[in-house]
């Protein structure tokens, strides 16, 4: 049942998936792109000389690790549930559904696009962030680890997302009800220690916090909880995740009545 | 031993309250053309989306070449080809990279080209190959639906309404190449509203209704055993004799259509139209078509019905 049963099978949904993607990345790629470096414009313009958060790091350049994550999270959400929803309203689903794919190819295949067009995102904001100001790397490696799990998470949450919604305005409700929120009040624009005590503890039930504290972590060598922590939490809702779609793949939930 | 092509052994499915399919029963050897054939809501969709495992039955199991549809369910797709009844399509690619990426989904890679381009031959899709799905017509769109059916070369194929809205040449074309695929060991099932196709095509026929199967054998038997044949008469007289009346099939002006089950009833009609004094100006026997089969066995009127159900 696992990916070597039929590896062609699991590659060809996942350049499928790719491809579909890639037609159309100046929506994908380069829109989401031109978001980040608007805030990024207008926020370190606002906020750079009012915002301090650590003593050797000015806040354009602490604002770009964020922005880059915030995306990056959210591309790799939107593009399993939009290829999943997008099938099932259209109906070409049936064509996925028809094959000998089992849940966990199909998890795969759908998640490895997903992280992948995440990725594509994140790294043509830094590339293009990094004309705008100079940021430091400390750990590349703490940096790719969580673009690596929060890509993936949000991918497992896109297809959780695409299962279950039957209609374009649920998925919209979705994403503007669950993924925004979270994302918006992590951490992407400030560090939780500049909030109230109150507002700090609610922010550590956030699992976006822990993907952009780690993330931040692997450029400036500091962050407001261990990158240790953080990758505990990261994994474990992943996991976690992971487990319920794949429940959900193996019921056939909503997809195979 | 060799495996029947489908095995469907009494499976039931329910939809919340209703009972969609009542304890189907079914075996189509392999090579076989085989129809299913009953009116909007008797259930062919149904046990077709069961066979592929689109939807799980109730109670009972389905088996495609000796794997079960479930349990074995990888097996199962590898060796069957479904074209939908809804003309879907992903409007992301074109129809070549469609039917690759169908085949590959099957584990097929390059080696698999030759069958692309036989199946765009034998469809006529040839010079559309590189045509994105979205801006074909929607006889093409069919065309790329059975293409993508095929796309893995399964043994068994299962066409829901594939002529549904297309055109005679399509029609033509598409069975034309359906035959040779039955010719060459394919198994074929069909379903299908056009009842001359299926009378054409298929070798044996199962008709349901209400969820249940209420008949099934070979076309030829159910021709013989629920048709019998027709009598067209074209008299002097628009009037008929009203012993006749419950025996007309069909009447349009002067020309009447009799149901003759028995050939001495057409001495019956003969003899009362005599009587009544009305001349005969024409006469034609006929052997009646899976219509009326269809019509005597799944018809809507309640006399149609008395005595058919479970036959």
């Amino acid at each position: 049942m696992g990916v070597g049963s039929n590896w062609r099978g699991t590659y060809t949904l996942f350049k499928k998936e790719v491809l579909r993607f890639w037609r159309v990345a100046f929506q994908t790629i380069a829109s989401p792109v031109l978001t980040a470096l608007l805030y990024l414009l207008i926020f370190s313009h606002v906020l750079a000389a009012h915002v301090k958060v650590y003593d050797d790091v000015v806040y354009t350049a602490f604002l770009i690790p964020g922005l880059i994550m915030m995306s990056l999270l959210q591309n790799a959400f939107a593009n399993s549930s939009s290829s999943l929803i997008q099938s099932k309203v259209m109906g070409n689903i049936v064509f996925i559904l028809l094959t000998p794919l089992s849940p966990v190819q199909f998890y795969i295949a759908l998640l490895g696009a997903a992280v992948l067009r995440g990725l594509f995102v994140g790294l043509a904001i830094y590339f293009v962030a990094i004309w705008f100001v100079d940021l430091p790397i400390v750990h590349w490696g703490w940096i790719l680890t969580f673009a690596l799990l929060g890509s993936a998470l949000l991918g497992t949450f896109g297809v959780i997302a695409g299962i279950w919604a039957d209609k374009f305005d649920q998925m919209a409700a979705f994403q503007n009800f669950v993924i925004m929120p979270l994302t918006f009040l992590s951490g992407v624009f400030y560090s939780i220690h500049s909030l109230p005590e109150f507002w700090q503890m609610v922010s550590h039930f956030n699992p976006f916090f822990y993907m952009i504290d780690g993330f931040r972590y692997g450029f400036f060598g500091k962050g407001d909880v261990s990158p240790w922590f953080s990758l505990a939490v990261v994994s474990g809702f992943l996991f976690v995740l992971a487990s319920a779609c794949l429940k959900m793949l193996k019921s056939g939930y909503k997809l195979r009545t | 031993m060799t495996q029947p092509a489908i095995k469907i052994n009494a499976v039931h499915k329910k939809f919340g309250a209703l009972h969609a399919l009542k304890g189907i029963d079914l075996t189509i050897e392999q090579g076989e053309f085989f129809a299913l054939l009953g009116p909007n809501g008797a259930g062919k969709s149904t046990l077709i989306n069961l066979l592929a495992g689109l939807i799980k039955p109730s109670a009972g199991n389905l088996s495609v070449l000796g794997y079960d549809v479930n349990a074995d369910y990888q097996q199962a797709r590898k060796l069957l080809g479904v074209v939908p009844q809804e003309l879907v399509f992903d409007p992301f690619f074109n129809v070549r990279e469609m039917l690759r990426f169908q085949a590959g989904y099957f584990g097929h890679g390059r080696e698999n080209d030759a069958w692309v381009d036989e199946i765009l031959e034998g469809l006529g899709l040839t010079d559309k190959a590189h045509t994105n799905m979205r801006r074909l017509s929607g006889g093409m769109k069919r065309r790329a639906l059975i293409a993508q059916a095929l796309a893995h070369k399964p043994p068994v194929i299962v066409l829901d309404e594939p002529t549904a809205g297309v055109d005679v040449e399509l029609r033509q074309m598409l069975w034309g190449f359906i035959k040779q695929l039955n010719r060459e060991g394919h198994t074929i099932i069909l379903t299908t509203h056009y009842l001359e196709e299926a009378e054409t095509l298929c070798k044996r026929i199962a008709m349901m209704k209400h969820g249940e199967i209420v008949a099934l054998d070979t076309t030829a038997n159910l021709l013989h055993q629920f048709a019998g044949k027709n009598l067209t008469l074209q008299l002097e007289s628009p009037q008929l004799p009203a012993s006749l009346v419950s025996m007309v099939k069909t009447s349009e002006d002067d020309t009447f259509t009799f149901a003759i089950a028995e050939p001495q009833e057409v001495e019956r009609v003969l003899s009362e139209l005599r009587l009544a004094n009305i001349a005969v100006k024409d006469i034609q026997l006929s052997e009646a078509d899976l219509e009326d089969v269809f019509l005597s066995l799944v018809g809507t009127t309640s006399n149609q019905n008395n005595g058919q159900e479970g036959v």
